[in-house]
């Protein structure tokens, strides 16, 4: 193809670069600085997709952000891409791209009988057909919907890009590139300020690439290349392009997404493909510029029917012109230098200007080169079907409702305009009261509730010598408040042309007898009948109407159709626009990829992870890792072809005959000292501490201020005033949490201190008959008899030279030690253990292996404390105090809590001691009864019982205490399970603790 | 996301804080009658109220201390923060 469509010269493109490209399998080419739209349109192409609803082709309306058609599917580097704007995405050798939202292709697309079947697809549609019959929707309709609709495919690859944040503070942070952002960020960067500034196009400038206009004897882009050369020298100033500040949020925080490889073939090495910067700005200053604004009128969805700003800057950005034969249809002066544009390419267009007599400098100049202009004219309707190829037009009359007789004027494209909408998203977002100026039919900025100010045209001034002086001063006073700082500058020589009113007109009548589709929202097809509908139907307010007509709702978010929308309902409900209001601005301004919100918490990386000093160890020792909170631990030790359940049964069972050894560095330790500490545990815990003596350890339970439980574990008394608390592995920063709350808000008077030691220890557990021989190798110094370190006894010794502190404690219920040493001599002290322990037989064992060895001991864990059980649901009665109080007390006499029937923990064997039972299954009394089937109680826990061989689970079970060898049902229907139960005491092994004492 | 003034390091980013509820409820005396209605305000019973309230955070991934901030709970302005132990005026 060739590009029919390009000037010879002109542009701020590269001509000598050529890049070729494929668009729907199609080899084109186009120049370097082109974006995707430009390119295509100077190969003639306007054909892009097809619409939402109706299917109807769809071509380009814009040349930026506020695009709703050219969204196509991107494919880059092995990847993919939905929701991707041509008019965006800037052109890289063998980009690939495709249309979306049509099937089989953009030039036949089945689902255009929409199209025809316009009348049955309303407003509102899919929330009154698709509802019924309701066994419709999963196999029917929304199959169907699904492979009609839609604006892409999200790639189901991992994505191997990589994405990075960015936390940045500054004095001023100034949203966008056009004059106001380059004069406002000048001043304040003189005055020292610390600024950035944000431009989310390549190119800075703005509407400085397209203006004809002069600033100190140099053009308006030569002006906007020198400040931004000069900013990019100061350090105290950061410029970036390609980067969109798309949210603000609150105390000045702003959101922008800096696109840094999306340009390129391929991300470079080390590079990220985007990077998000959160800002923390002082001030803000919103100089995002405004959005022209369409006039409805007949099929003016038409692909060639777009905006005359857009058709402007493709022609001076990109040397392409977006038709030969345009027709300019406007209310205002700009759609006139669109014109001239056109003219001094040598391209004769038709202005049709809906206004009388208008007069103004620019005017003249386009009467002065013979263009074509038809006053008090409006086009009526755009025909043609995959591209405009001719206009209905006529006359209307002064009070703009009555047309004259249709006449056809033939043309390729459409360029419209009906004046210009300020940009005024990010002010909104940032909670400022916008308010209505008649002036321009448009919100502007109102009362700031944050550190915003907003400049130029978004601030609906629209004459640069206005913008610039405004721009200088805030700039400049903003910053002069920060750096105490000023160095006054020049006011630059201003020449502009001057233009006159618009024209408050934004929607051509229908003539008689026609029916055209009208839209206001391009991408979700909303046109005028549907707001109307909508109105009759009895919807008000505009959120509502928005939401049931999807009007503004697309990833558009109606840049170009919201104002449109406003005047139609305030117009049919008789109220002014500013009654109607306009519906809520929200992040993002435009779509940002999930990649970059995500960044680098991606996979494990996602949250940190923990390894134990004897992690490489447990790798080398074929060790099969589980999640465990943040830390990964050892599950169970592959040996051969085991799988999970035979390698933890000869785990635990080995701890039953012989000895094992479990990495428990996991666990939450924290170091409390102070003469208070008793005290402090005292009333953390709900039995009694102040009579621990030195070197032992006792078993506590904490509850909540509500009476649940909230952890357990066991706690040493290491001196007089230092004790080392033990927490289960989920809850150790909780629990930490916990003590500091009330240490420092509750009892200040409490003399204590607490720190977490959690990774300042390693720990190794030796659990079993054989334990105690072990432990007499290991520290042949010590007195480890069951006299000289009794259970629940603690005591320090040398480890091979090593400071270790050895605690009598057992989770499995065994006989069983707990020896920690410092984090660095972790590794050291667990191959002593296995060392030591080889002539008994030692074997490390995994968590699996640990949660049966508990669950056949009936010891409590995190399934049994769930944030829903308190002590008696535990059997953990016996440990509640009676003389004193400590937190959460008080609830446990509140009356539920002290129900007969109240749920306890118990035993469950199946009656064929074969089957094993899912944990989260339901118990109930009769496996028949009808539904819903009262539940008496849950599986909490489940395990294999290596003691006696057959399954064994714990269960929190309503009147648990009387239910000791009833008969029950365990169901399932997740698993589709129901097992016959006996019902028996949660102690399965060693009810009476011998073990542990021995 | 929310700029918090920490009396202990200075201005910093909502992520490093946990929020730990209503700042002026006062833990009832350990060891003291109470009825069950008061035990059930103390534990359950906030006014959800729009406007200044004062609420307490902890400053967990930085100086670990809990601090008290007066905030309005509809514009999040945050007029105030105190130490634990200053008393709310």
């Amino acid at each position: 193809m060739t590009q029919s469509f390009r000037l010879e010269s002109g542009g701020f493109i590269n001509r000598d670069k050529k890049i070729s490209f494929k668009f729907n399998g199609k080899n084109y080419f186009g120049y370097e600085g082109d974006t995707l739209a430009s390119a295509l349109i100077a190969n003639g192409v306007h054909l892009i997709g097809r619409s939402f609803k109706y299917h109807r082709p769809r071509g380009f309306f814009g040349a930026g952000v506020d695009e709703p058609y050219a969204i196509v599917q991107l494919y880059r580097n092995g990847e993919t891409e939905p929701n991707i704007k041509a008019t965006e995405q800037e052109l890289f050798e063998g980009l690939k791209a495709k249309s979306v939202n049509c099937w089989p292709s953009v030039n036949f697309d089945v689902g255009a009988i929409n199209n025809f079947l316009k009348i049955f697809l309303p407003a509102g549609f899919y929330y009154k057909t698709f509802m019924w019959p309701k066994s419709f929707w999963y196999k029917i309709y929304e199959p169907f919907i699904r492979r009609a609709a839609g604006l892409g495919t999200a790639s189901t690859k991992h994505d191997k890009e990589r994405y990075e944040h960015k936390y940045e503070y500054c004095d001023l942070l100034i949203t966008g590139s056009g004059p106001s952002g380059l004069a406002s960020a000048y001043s304040a960067a003189k005055n020292g300020a610390k600024v950035i500034l944000a431009e989310d196009k390549s190119r800075f400038g703005g509407t400085l690439l397209t203006s004809e206009v002069n600033i100190g004897n140099q053009s308006g882009k030569e002006w906007a290349d020198s400040i931004i050369s000069e900013l990019k020298e100061m350090p105290n100033v950061t410029v970036k392009n390609r980067s969109q500040v798309f949210g603000y949020y609150d105390h000045n925080m702003l959101v922008m997404s800096e696109r840094i490889s999306d340009h390129l073939p391929k991300t470079k090495k080390f590079h990220p493909k985007q990077r998000l910067w959160y800002i923390r700005a002082k001030e803000v200053l919103i100089s995002s510029g405004s959005i022209e604004r369409p006039i409805v009128f007949g099929n003016n969805d038409t692909p060639g029917v777009m905006l005359s700003s857009a058709a402007k800057e493709y022609l001076k950005v990109y040397g392409v012109l977006v038709g030969k034969k345009p027709l300019v249809f406007t209310n205002n002066d700009s759609g006139y230098e669109t014109a001239i544009e056109f003219k001094k390419n040598g391209i004769d267009p038709i202005i049709l200007d809906t206004r009388k007599e208008p007069q103004s400098e620019i005017i003249e100049e386009a009467k002065n080169m013979n263009i074509n202009i038809k006053n008090s004219y409006v086009v009526v309707a755009a025909q043609g079907y995959k591209k405009v190829k001719s206009a209905d037009v006529a006359k209307i009359s002064d009070n703009k409702e009555e047309l004259g007789s249709i006449e056809n004027i033939e043309c390729d494209c459409i360029c419209v305009s009906g004046f210009w909408t300020p940009t005024i998203h990010l002010a909104s977002q940032s909670g400022n009261k916008t308010k209505f100026n008649e002036d321009i039919d448009a919100f502007v900025p109102g009362i700031s509730k944050q550190n915003e100010k907003t400049l130029g045209a978004a601030n609906g001034i629209y004459t640069l010598e206005e913008t610039l002086k405004d721009s200088f001063e805030k700039g400049n006073l903003l910053s002069k408040k920060i750096t105490n700082n000023e160095n006054k500058i020049s006011f630059p020589n201003v020449v502009e042309k001057k233009s006159t009113v618009h024209d408050k007109f934004w929607c051509v009548p229908l003539p008689k007898g026609k029916n055209y589709k009208r839209f206001l929202d391009f991408q979700n097809d909303v046109a005028v009948s549907d707001i109307e509908i909508a109105l009759k139907e009895g919807y008000r307010s505009i959120e509502h109407v928005k939401r049931y007509t999807t009007l503004g709702m697309a990833t558009d978010q109606g840049k170009t159709s919201n104002l449109n929308g406003l005047q139609l309902v305030s117009k049919i409900e008789n109220k002014v626009v500013p009654a109607v209001g306009h519906t809520t601005f929200r992040p993002p301004y435009s779509p940002v990829s999930i990649g970059a919100i995500v960044g680098r918490e991606v996979g494990k990386h996602s949250k940190p992870t923990r390894k134990s000093p004897m992690h490489s160890w447990h790798e080398k020792n074929n060790a099969v890792f589980v999640d465990a909170g943040v830390w990964l631990r050892p599950r169970y030790y592959k040996r051969g072809e085991e799988n999970l359940f035979e390698a933890s049964k000869r785990e635990a069972r080995n701890v039953r005959t012989n000895v094992g050894v479990c990495d428990v560095t996991t666990l939450g330790k924290i170091d409390i000292k102070g003469p208070d500490a008793a005290e402090l545990l005292n009333r953390v815990y709900t039995n009694a501490w102040l009579k621990l003596p030195v070197g032992k350890a006792r078993y506590g339970v904490m509850l909540r201020e509500d009476g649940i439980v909230m952890d357990d574990g066991t706690t040493t008394r290491i001196s007089e005033n230092h004790y080392h608390m033990t927490t289960t592995t989920a809850q150790a920063a909780n629990v930490l949490s916990h003590l500091e709350y009330y240490l420092q808000l509750v009892w200040p008077e409490l003399n204590v201190n607490v720190v977490s030691t959690t990774e300042q220890w390693a720990g190794a557990a030796i659990a079993g008959p054989k334990s105690r021989e072990v432990l007499k190798k290991l520290f042949p110094k010590s007195d480890v008899s069951n006299e000289g370190l009794p259970f629940m006894g603690y005591m320090e010794a040398d480890l091979f030279g090593v400071k270790a502190k050895i605690f009598r404690i057992s989770f499995s219920g065994e006989l069983a030690y707990e020896v920690n040493v410092e984090s660095d001599n972790g590794y050291f002290m667990w191959e002593k253990i296995i060392e030591a322990g080889e002539e008994f037989g030692i074997q490390p064992y995994g968590t699996e292996a640990l949660s049966t060895l508990r669950i056949e001991m009936g010891h409590v864990a995190g399934s049994e404390l769930d944030g829903r059980t308190i002590p008696y649901d535990n059997s953990l009665e016996g440990l509640l105090s009676k003389k004193k109080d400590f937190i959460g007390k008080r609830s446990l006499s509140r009356k539920a809590f002290a129900a007969e029937d109240r749920q306890k923990i118990v035993g469950v064997v199946p009656l064929d001691k074969k089957t094993s039972i899912p944990e989260g299954s339901h118990l109930v009394k009769d496996s028949n009864a009808p539904l819903p089937n009262p539940k008496l109680g849950y599986i909490s826990a489940s395990c294999w019982s290596v003691e006696y061989d057959n399954p064994f689970s714990l269960a929190i079970l309503k009147d648990g205490k009387n239910m000791i060898g009833e008969k029950l049902f365990v169901m399932s229907p997740l698993k589709n399970k129901v097992i016959p139960v006996e019902i028996v005491s949660s102690h399965y092994v060693d009810p009476k603790g011998e073990r542990v004492r021995s | 996301m929310l700029h918090i003034k920490c009396p202990h390091c200075g201005m910093r980013s909502q992520n490093e804080f946990s929020y730990g509820g209503d700042a002026t409820v006062k833990r009832p005396e350990l060891g003291k009658e109470i009825s069950d209605q008061d035990w059930d305000n103390f534990v359950y019973n906030r006014k959800s109220l729009r406007g200044k309230h004062w609420e307490l955070w902890q400053h967990l991934s930085g100086c670990r201390q809990w601090i008290k901030v007066q905030r309005d709970t509809a514009t999040h302005e945050i007029f105030k923060t105190l130490k634990a132990n200053e008393e709310i005026s």
